[in-house]
This record gives C-alpha cells, structure tokens and sequence, in this order.
C-alpha cells in the first residue's frame, strides 16, 4: 500500500450530508468528530449549529462564547489552574528576601500568604535586578503548593531540634541562614503562633531595630532602603511611618497574597549542619486544658448540635470524648438544650475553629455566616439537600444519635490500643 | 490569694512597670499587662517583689504608678528619664546592679513605640534566657521555674527555665486585683537618675493616631467573562466536599476520625 492519501468520494458527499443516516459514522471515521465548521466542497465554510456548544449539568444545552471550549468537547475539560499559571523562575537573584512563615498546622496560613505577597512586591519592584523569596520552614509539614505562594527558594530543617517550641535552636537556624545568604529583608509574621516571639529574638541577636506590626510597605525613593513601612505602635493606637528596616514583622492582610504566578520553591540546605545548642528553656508539651473552658470564639475544635439532636446526653459525653468544645445552633439554645454562650452564629459567636463539626444542623444562612473562617467542616445529618452539607468538607447521611455513639466507641477503642502498645 | 507550694524561699523578683493608657480615654493609666505581672508576683508566697519603672515623672504619670503601689506595695523604685530617651540602658544597669532570679514584665507598652522589643533586648543585653507570653508560674524550685506559657486558642504549654530569667505575662494571665486608694497614696517614690541615651531615630519618625486599615477587597482575577460570572454567582465555597450516603454509622464515624486525626485536633 502507498501512502498517499486516497479520497473517497461516496465517504466525502456522506460526511457533506447532514441528513444521510451514517453521516455521524462517517464523520467520526475521518477524525472530524461532530464539527460544528468545516469547508464545503465549494470552498464555503459549512457550519453546524446543532454541534455548537455542550449539554450543561442541568440537562440544557449550554454556549461558551469565551473561547475555552471548541466545538462539542464537552464541559469540564478546562485545564486546571495551577497548569495555566506561569512558571517564573529566578537563577541568578539580585538580593534575597528571606520569609520564614508560620506554618500553623503545617500549613501556610493566610498570614503566611500575605507575608509573601509583601516578600513578592520587594523582591520583583525592580525587573532589571530581581530578588528571590527565600522560606525558612521549620518541622515536618503538610503544603505541597510552596510554589504557587510565590516561593523561589525553600529552605526546610526538618531536625529534632527546631521542632517543636524550641525558640533558641531557631534562632541559631535563622542565624546561620543569614550568615550564608546575608538576606536584604526579613519578613515574619507578627503573629502569637510564634513568629512575633522569633522575630524580635533575631532582631535583638542581630542588633537590628525591626518595625513590629507593620501593616503597609510603600516603595519611597528618598528612604534610605527605598521603602517606607507604616507600622502600628502603643498597642495599636499610633501609626508609625518609618524607613523599612531589614527585619519587619508584618500583621495579616498586609499585602496581597500571589495568584498570577508559580514559582519554582527550590530546596536549598544549610552549608554547615546546625550547631547543638544547650537550650536554657525545657519544653515539657502541651497541657491538656478542659475544653469547656476555652472560649467559644477561639476554640480550635467545636462540635455544634442542632436541631437534629435527640440524645443529648450522647452528644456531651462524644464532647468529652472527643475533647471538643461545645457549640449551639440557635434552636438548640432557644429550646433551652444548651446555654446562650454556647450558641453559633451571626446572633452569637463567630469562631475561628480549624475543625468544625456539626450535628444535625441544617444551615441557617446566619449560622453559616458564624462559621465562615473555618477550615474544615464536617457534617452530620439525615437531610442529604441541606446547606451545611454544601459547605462542609466532608458530610455524612444517617442518624446522628448512632453515628456519634460509633465515634465514642471508636475513640475507646484507639485508646485502649495506644494502652495495649504502651 | 493562697499561697503556692515549692516556692524558694527568698526569692527576688523585679516587676518592670510602665504607664499605660486607657484605649477609650486615652488616660494615664497602670498598664493592663504590667498589672498582669504585678499579680502574678504578688501570688508568689515568700518573695521579695520590687517594682521598678523607667521613665519621665510627671503629674500623670505618678498617678498612674501610684495605681501599682496600691496592689500592696510601699515603695517603687523610678529610674528618672526625660521625655523620648531610650530606657534600655538604664534598666539593664538597674537590673545588672540587683541581679533579681526573676523579671516579669507585659508583652508590650501601651505608649510610645510599644514595640514589644524591650524583655528581648534585656535578656539579650543580660544573656538571660525569656520565655514570651506567660499564663501562670507553677513553681521555682532549686533555681529553675516550671511556667505555663499560653497559646492562641486557649491552649497552654508547660515549660521550665532556669533562672535567672525574663518572663512576659500574657492576657490570659489572672486579672489584676483592683488598686487600693489608701496605700497607693502612701506608697513612696525612690527616685534615682540612670544613664540617659536619648532615641535619636524615634524623633525621626512620622507618628500620627492610627487610622482604620482599609478593608481588603474580594478581587476577582479571570481572563473571561464567564469565569467572572461563576466568581461573582458562587455560593460561599463548597461543592467539593465529601458526601457519603448509605454508609453505617461505624464507617461514617470512622471516616470523622481520619479526618480529625489528619487535623490533629485529638489530644
């Protein structure tokens, strides 16, 4: 057989004729799918409104005259974001602004993403002479987009010693990496969750007169860094506008957080490995502190009960158990189950909890709202079309009363194991 | 108050106090986090509790001060400085010369910079070693301290420390008890003069009242009109969560549990 291409005139008039019953057959056998435009055979475009477009979710034939989609490929073929970004990459930086975030629950935080945002506007003011945004992490962690929150350099110990509350080892790490890299700017977060606490450590080891609460970075060509930082000052009643120093310590909300761009967040290592400091401060852990007693606006880990509740009793002692702290939908509270403080909401407390887990509540709009800065929401209930179920992260259908009976159970169980193991 | 056990008998702690200020007024006031201190010293049950501030005396300032002596104190020990001077150096001196095993002192002033900067420049200055943010003192014995340190979101964390060292007393620190008026007006005032460094770089800067923070804008960044619809129309978040329907109650709640350990939220 040769290779040249052979025509068929009787497949070429069928794939012409919209209305010949194998035309969809034939169509697909020369590679044109359904199109919606082709060229005739008298050299006019042929187009075919009835390709054009995809049926949408709700069964109605949905047009995206955006350009994204082609012909009939059918919805959800949009290329993820992460893919569409561009990757920006800096070989030979001019300068290095060094971050070292958080990492609460080994993740970047929302602070930590507005801090490098802050680091972004630094280090890329000038384009002739880039920067890289050099993280400083300490600890096992969970984030796998470093990349993405603008990080051209990652720098992770992972050693016994800087995990956990060890502030002096910390210290000794940030120290060794500034004698290594000799960074332009240090940016940490001005945060309880530790960077406020290492941040004026390392200023005050550096000799250093870092501004605290910075809250605005204004490029100023007469400073002397050509920055000017708007720092709060007397317990947030006093605005101070001073030249940038080289350490900052930024509060939230800073600076916009990167969304354009990825960058490439290569490993870097310590030249030296650190030096075994002797720590004058012993970390004996966490306590373990009774949950009822924290405030409902700033517990970590709530377990709310609604009106889907029917044993009460269950739901305390699943709150022991569990060591959560309790929370009320407002019907649990006007019908007198659980105590006014308790209850969640735009009419009560607005938490902050990372993990919130709701019992048969339903979603009132105004209860959502009281939880709209949590991380995780899981929900319990029998109505599988409520709205908690849209927002919670993960959902499951069934009774209530059973489901947290299992989780007591279940947690016995882990109990009784780690005994068994120890 | 009753008295803790295992304290060391003779123990000496300085309370580093400042003039704070009413946040609705604005006046002269003793400092939320200083008072904070003074209370957390005050339970200690055989120490030697001296309070010691650094600044300009003046009509207001007194007043304010007088409101620490009246927690049950005779005497406080004042460092004269002028107005805008740098207290560093004169505390670290004060300091160096009494050699006290413990200082406590608030996170940050209520005046001026309030930087918070000031218990780390000290325990740098003096090597000692600080632990930030302090809930209670459980115990000193044999010259270290065993302290609760508090977290964000009510937690607290046991640690221990060998003194001498600075302490800063957290919020979540007990309340202060309330100044009495007979013997803050009896207390007394030893005055001394200390070394001076005036803050040149503080004159320097632009200070003015805060002003609100501009609220941060919810942008919408897409390349197509389509893409902004979907942002503008979007339900609060969602959509991808996890449903799971016609499971048993065990494998729901098994399901719960992973999720929660892999928060680590279980203790």
């Amino acid at each position: 057989m040769s290779d040249l291409p052979r025509r068929d005139p009787r497949q070429e008039w069928i794939a012409r004729n919209r209305l010949h019953p194998r035309h969809a057959e034939v169509l697909q056998a020369m590679g044109q799918g359904a199109a919606s435009e082709w060229w005739g055979p008298g050299g006019l475009v042929r187009r075919n409104p009835h390709a054009v477009g995809f049926v949408g979710p709700n069964g109605v034939k949905r047009i995206d005259r955006s350009g994204t989609q082609q012909g009939a490929c059918g919805g959800g073929t949009a290329t993820p974001t992460a893919e569409r970004k561009p990757l920006v990459e800096i070989d030979a930086p001019a300068f290095m602004v060094a971050v070292v975030p958080d990492m609460a629950g080994g993740r970047l935080s929302g602070h930590d993403r507005d801090l490098l945002g802050l680091a972004r506007q630094l280090a890329d003011a000038d384009p002739a002479a880039r920067g890289a945004v050099v993280a400083v992490v300490f600890g096992p962690h969970k984030e796998a987009n470093f990349g993405e929150a603008g990080i051209d350099r990652l720098l992770h110990l992972d050693s016994p010693e800087v995990t956990g509350y060890a502030p002096e080892a910390r210290l000794g790490a940030l120290i060794m990496a500034e004698e290594a890299w000799a960074p332009r700017d240090w940016l940490l977060p001005d945060s309880k969750l530790g960077g406020a606490e290492l941040g004026r450590r390392f200023a005050a080891r550096l000799g250093e007169r870092a501004a605290t609460g910075v809250w605005q970075v204004e490029a100023d060509a007469e400073a002397a860094t050509g920055w000017h930082c708007t720092a709060r000052g007397a317990a947030g009643s006093l605005d101070i506008r001073r030249p940038l120093p080289r350490i900052a310590l930024a509060l939230a909300e800073c600076a916009e957080p990167v969304s354009e761009t990825r960058h490439a967040a290569t490993e870097l290592a310590l030249p030296q490995p650190l030096p075994s400091t002797l720590s004058r401060i012993q970390d004996l852990g966490q306590v373990s502190v009774d949950p009822s007693g924290v405030a409902l606006s700033e517990a970590e880990f709530i377990l709310s009960a609604g009106n889907g509740v029917k044993d009460w009793q269950g739901f305390h002692h699943a709150a022991e158990v569990l060591g959560a702290t309790e929370g009320a939908s407002r019907v649990a509270v006007d019908d007198g189950f659980m105590a006014r403080d308790r209850q969640v909401g735009a009419t009560g407390t607005w938490v902050t909890a990372r993990v919130y887990v709701a019992v048969g509540i339903s979603g009132a709009i105004q209860h959502l709202q009281g939880i709209q800065t949590c991380e995780k929401v899981v929900a319990i209930n029998m109505d599988p079309g409520c709205d908690m179920i849209k927002r919670a992260d993960l959902a499951v259908i069934g009774d209530s009363t059973q489901i947290l009976e299992a989780l007591v159970t279940l947690m016995a169980q882990a109990r009784e194991e780690k005994r068994d193991a120890a | 108050m009753q008295p803790e056990s295992a304290m060391t008998p003779g123990l000496e702690v300085t309370v580093l106090v400042s003039v704070g200020r009413h946040p609705l007024t604005g006046r002269a006031r003793r400092a939320d986090q200083d008072a904070r201190g003074v209370e957390l010293a005050r339970s200690f049950a055989d120490a030697q509790v001296r309070l010691l501030h650094a600044g300009m005396r003046d009509e207001s300032s007194e007043a304010a001060l007088r409101g620490y002596l009246g927690m049950g104190f005779t005497e406080l020990s004042l460092l004269e400085q002028p107005q805008g001077a740098d207290v560093l150096p004169a505390l670290a001196e004060a300091l160096d010369a009494t050699s006290p095993h413990l200082v406590i002192t608030g996170e940050r002033a209520e005046r001026g910079e309030g930087s918070g900067l000031l218990p780390y420049l000290l325990a740098e200055r003096l090597g000692w070693p600080l632990v930030s943010g302090l809930a209670a003192v459980e115990s000193v014995e044999d010259g270290v301290a065993t302290l609760l340190q508090a977290l964000p979101r009510g937690q607290r964390r046991r640690l221990k420390v060998r003194l001498p060292a600075i302490v800063t007393v957290d919020d979540a620190a007990p309340a202060p008890r309330q100044s009495a008026y007979g013997p803050a007006r009896r207390g007394a005032f030893e005055a001394t003069a200390g070394p001076v460094s005036v803050d040149d770089e503080w004159a320097a800067w632009h200070v003015q009242p805060a002003r609100q923070r501009p609220k941060r804008l919810k942008i919408v960044k897409a390349a197509s009109a389509r893409d902004r619809f979907k942002a503008a129309a979007a339900k609060a978040e969602g959509g991808s969560g996890q449903v799971l329907t016609d499971v048993t109650p065990t494998q729901g709640a098994e399901a719960i549990l992973t999720l929660l350990r892999e928060e680590d939220v279980l203790r």
